[in-house]
C-alpha cells in the first residue's frame, strides 16, 4: 500500500501550511502512549474485563500453573521444597529414561510404546467402526426403528468409566472354587477360542488380552455415540445427488464411493484431527481401572507409569516426581506435535482446520 | 442393468440391518445381564449358570445396599459435586465465553490462544497432582476443610466447552444487542436478557457436558478427598468393586446372596437415575458433537 501525505495530513488554507490531521493526531498519541490508552479502554469497559476473570484465574491456577509443576522435570526432585526452589538439574532424568539401561528405563520404553500402540490400535479400529454404523444407520428408513438402534447403541455412553470398567472386569473375571469365571469367559471357552485355564485365570489378569479388551470396550462404550455426527453429515447429503448417480448407472458401491465419501470428507478430516490431536492423550483412568501387576507388559502407559513412578499411587517404590515429570514431559511435547502437525496437514490438504 | 443396482442396494440394506442388530443387543447385552445377575440367587451367579434372565428372584442384595448408610452418603456427595460443580463451571464459562465473544475486546487473540493451548498441551497427571496438594493447603489456610471443594472450584473446566459457548454468542445477531443497548440495558442485562435465552440450545448442551464429567469424575475426587465420608459414587463403586471380588472375602461370603449380586446392584443403580432422564437430554447430547467445529 502506497502512502500519501493527505492520509496524515491536511492543507490550512488560511496560513497555507500542512498540519497533523486530528485523527492522525489521536494515531499518533495511542503510539506513544498505547499502555495508557489500554488502561483507559479497560476502565471504561470494565465490566466486560471483570467478566473475564474468573475463567482467566481458573485457567491460571489450574491449568497454567500445573505447568510450571512440569517444569520439576529439569529439578532435583524433593517433596519438601517448591519447584521454584530445587536445584537445577538439567536433563539428568530424561537421561536416565531414555538411556538409562536400568529396569525404569526399560518400564519407561515399554510404556511409551503401550501408549503408541494403544492410540494407534484405537484409531484404527475406533476411528472407522462409527463412520460404518452410521452408513448402516442411513440405510433404514423408517424413523421410529432408526431411532430404537440409535437409543441402544449410545446407551453405554452414558456409564462413567468406573461402571464400564467394573461391568468388564465382572464379565472376564476370573474362576475361584466356590465361584465360577465371567460370562463372556465362558462363551469364549465354549466357542472354542480360549482354553479353560486361560478363562479360569481371568483375561483381565492376561497380558495378551489387554488391548483387545481395552479396544473392545472402547468401541462398545463409544461407537454409537461417535456415529452422530457422521450420521449428521451423511442425512444432510441430498437425496438428488443419489438420484443422479443412480441414473447413471452407479450401484450402491458407486454411490458409496461417490457421493457419500466426497460428501462427509471434511467431517472425517476434522474429526480424524481430533483424534490424531488427542492420540498420545489416551484415558490413563481407563487403563489404570483395567491394568493390574500382571498385565504391566502391554498395559502400562506413560500417564499411569508417571502416576506409580510419582508415588501418589502409594504403594510400591517410586522413582520420584522429577522422574514422573520428565515423562510426562515427553509424553506431551510429542502430543502436541501430532495435533500441530495434523491440523497443518489437514489445513494444507483440504482447507478444513480445527483450530 | 436397474435389476443389477436394486441387487446392490437390496444386499445392503440386508446386511446393515443384521450388523446393527447385532452391534445393538451387544450394546445392550452387559446391562441386561446385569440386572439379572443382581437379582438371581447365590448358586445360579456363581456357578456363572445365568445367561439372560434372573433364576431364583431374590432381593436380598439391593436390600443390602439401600440399608449401607455409606452408599445413600456417597449418592448424595455425587449429588452436591454435579450440582455445585455445574454451576461453578457454567458461571465461569458463560462470563468467560461472552467477554471473548466481543470483537472489542482488547487482547482477544491472545486469550483464545490462552485457552485454546490448554486443549494442545497439557501438564500431565502428576504436575496437576502436585499442583492440587499445593492448592489444597491455600484452601485450608483459607478455612475451607472440606475437599469437597476443592473438586468443585479446582477441576472440570474444559476449553472446549468455553469454545462452544463463544461460537454460540458470536452467531447472535449484533442488532438485537444494539437494541437492548439504546433501551438502556448495561453489560450484565444484555448478557442475561439477550445472550443467554438466544443461545439456550447450545447452554444446555454445555451445561450437560459439564454436568456428565461430573457425575462420571472419578480419579481426582479418589485421589483428593480424603474423608471416606466425602467420597463420591464413582469411588464408592470402586471401592465395592475391590472389596468384593478380593479371594479373602469371597471365601468369607455367608449370605444368602452373591457377592457378585452386590456389584451388579450397584452398578444398576448408578445407570438407572440417568436411563430416567435420558429421554429428556438426548437432544442436546445429540446437538452437541454437531456444534463441536472449532475455529479461530
Amino acid at each position: 500500500m502506497k502512502v500519501r501525505a493527505a492520509d496524515f495530513l491536511e492543507y490550512d488554507k488560511e496560513n497555507q501550511v500542512y498540519r497533523v490531521s486530528p485523527e492522525q493526531a489521536v494515531r499518533d498519541d495511542v503510539e506513544k502512549h498505547y499502555w495508557r490508552h489500554v488502561g483507559v479502554t479497560i476502565l471504561k469497559d470494565w465490566r466486560l474485563y471483570l467478566m473475564l476473570v474468573p475463567m482467566l484465574l481458573v485457567f491460571l491456577f489450574w491449568r497454567y500453573l500445573s505447568m510450571y509443576e512440569l517444569l520439576g522435570c529439569f529439578k532435583v526432585s524433593d517433596s519438601v521444597v517448591p519447584v521454584s526452589q530445587q536445584l537445577f538439574s538439567g536433563f539428568s532424568y530424561f537421561k536416565r529414561l531414555l538411556v538409562g539401561g536400568d529396569t525404569l528405563s526399560t518400564e519407561f520404553w515399554r510404556a511409551l510404546r503401550n501408549t503408541f500402540i494403544l492410540s494407534f490400535y484405537g484409531l484404527c479400529f475406533g476411528f472407522p467402526i462409527p463412520i460404518i454404523l452410521a452408513l448402516f444407520f442411513n440405510e433404514i428408513r423408517s424413523n421410529a426403528a432408526r431411532s430404537v438402534y440409535q437409543v441402544l447403541t449410545y446407551l453405554p455412553k452414558f456409564m462413567s468409566t468406573v461402571v464400564m470398567t467394573s461391568l468388564v472386569t465382572m464379565l472376564v473375571k476370573q474362576g475361584s472354587l466356590t465361584t465360577g469365571m465371567g460370562i463372556i469367559s465362558q462363551a469364549m471357552e465354549s466357542l472354542g477360542l480360549i482354553s479353560h485355564e486361560v478363562a479360569n485365570a481371568g483375561l483381565l489378569n492376561n497380558p495378551s488380552f489387554f488391548r483387545s479388551i481395552y479396544q473392545i470396550s472402547g468401541i462398545w462404550e463409544s461407537a454409537g455415540y461417535d456415529s452422530i455426527v457422521f450420521f449428521a453429515a451423511i442425512i444432510a447429503i441430498s437425496p438428488t445427488s443419489y438420484e443422479a448417480a443412480q441414473i447413471d448407472g452407479a450401484d450402491k458401491m458407486a454411490q458409496m464411493r461417490y457421493v457419500v465419501l466426497p460428501s462427509i470428507l471434511s467431517t472425517i478430516v476434522i474429526m480424524l484431527i481430533t483424534r490424531i490431536g488427542s492420540l498420545l492423550n489416551i484415558g490413563y483412568e481407563k487403563v489404570l481401572l483395567l491394568y493390574n501387576t500382571n498385565t504391566y507388559v502391554t498395559a502400562d502407559v506413560v500417564s499411569t507409569f508417571a502416576n506409580r513412578q510419582s508415588g501418589m499411587a502409594g504403594a510400591g517404590a517410586s522413582a520420584g516426581t522429577g522422574i514422573a515429570a520428565a515423562a510426562e514431559m515427553m509424553n506431551n511435547v510429542i502430543g502436541m506435535l501430532l495435533v500441530i502437525g495434523a491440523n497443518t496437514i489437514a489445513r494444507k490438504a483440504s482447507n478444513t482446520s480445527l483450530y | 442393468m436397474k435389476r443389477k443396482l436394486e441387487i446392490s442396494e437390496l444386499i445392503f440394506k440386508i446386511i446393515s440391518y443384521t450388523l446393527l442388530t447385532v452391534f445393538a443387543l451387544c450394546c445392550l447385552y452387559p446391562f441386561v445381564y446385569a440386572v439379572s445377575a443382581s437379582v438371581s440367587g447365590r448358586s445360579a451367579v456363581e456357578y456363572g449358570s445365568i445367561v439372560l434372565f434372573p433364576k431364583d428372584v431374590q432381593f436380598d442384595a439391593f436390600a443390602r445396599m439401600f440399608s449401607d448408610n455409606m452408599f445413600w452418603n456417597a449418592y448424595s456427595n455425587t449429588l452436591f459435586l454435579t450440582l455445585y460443580g455445574t454451576l461453578w463451571s457454567m458461571l465461569t464459562a458463560i462470563l468467560g465465553a461472552y467477554a471473548l465473544s466481543k470483537r472489542r475486546l482488547l487482547f482477544r487473540k491472545f486469550f483464545n490462544f490462552f485457552l485454546v493451548f490448554t486443549m494442545w498441551f497439557s501438564a500431565g497427571i502428576v504436575p496437576q497432582y502436585l499442583n492440587y496438594i499445593a492448592t489444597r493447603k491455600v484452601f485450608n489456610a483459607a478455612g475451607i476443610m472440606d475437599d469437597k471443594w476443592l473438586v468443585v472450584i479446582a477441576m472440570g473446566m474444559a476449553a472446549m466447552n468455553i469454545i462452544l459457548l463463544r461460537n454460540a454468542f458470536e452467531g447472535v445477531p449484533s442488532e438485537i444487542e444494539e437494541a437492548a443497548i439504546v433501551d438502556g440495558a448495561s453489560e450484565f442485562q444484555v448478557l442475561s436478557k439477550v445472550y443467554i435465552p438466544m443461545s439456550k440450545s447450545t447452554i444446555a448442551t454445555v451445561a450437560l457436558f459439564f454436568a456428565i464429567s461430573r457425575w462420571n469424575g472419578y480419579f481426582w475426587a479418589r485421589q483428593m478427598i480424603s474423608n471416606q465420608n466425602e467420597h463420591p459414587l464413582q469411588v464408592f463403586i470402586r471401592l465395592r468393586l475391590e472389596q468384593y471380588t478380593d479371594p479373602e472375602v469371597i471365601a468369607g461370603w455367608n449370605e444368602t446372596f452373591a457377592a457378585d449380586s452386590v456389584i451388579y446392584a450397584l452398578i444398576v443403580c448408578s445407570i438407572v437415575p440417568i436411563l430416567i432422564i435420558y429421554p429428556f437430554i438426548q437432544k442436546y447430547f445429540a446437538k452437541g458433537v454437531n456444534v463441536g467445529g472449532v475455529k479461530e
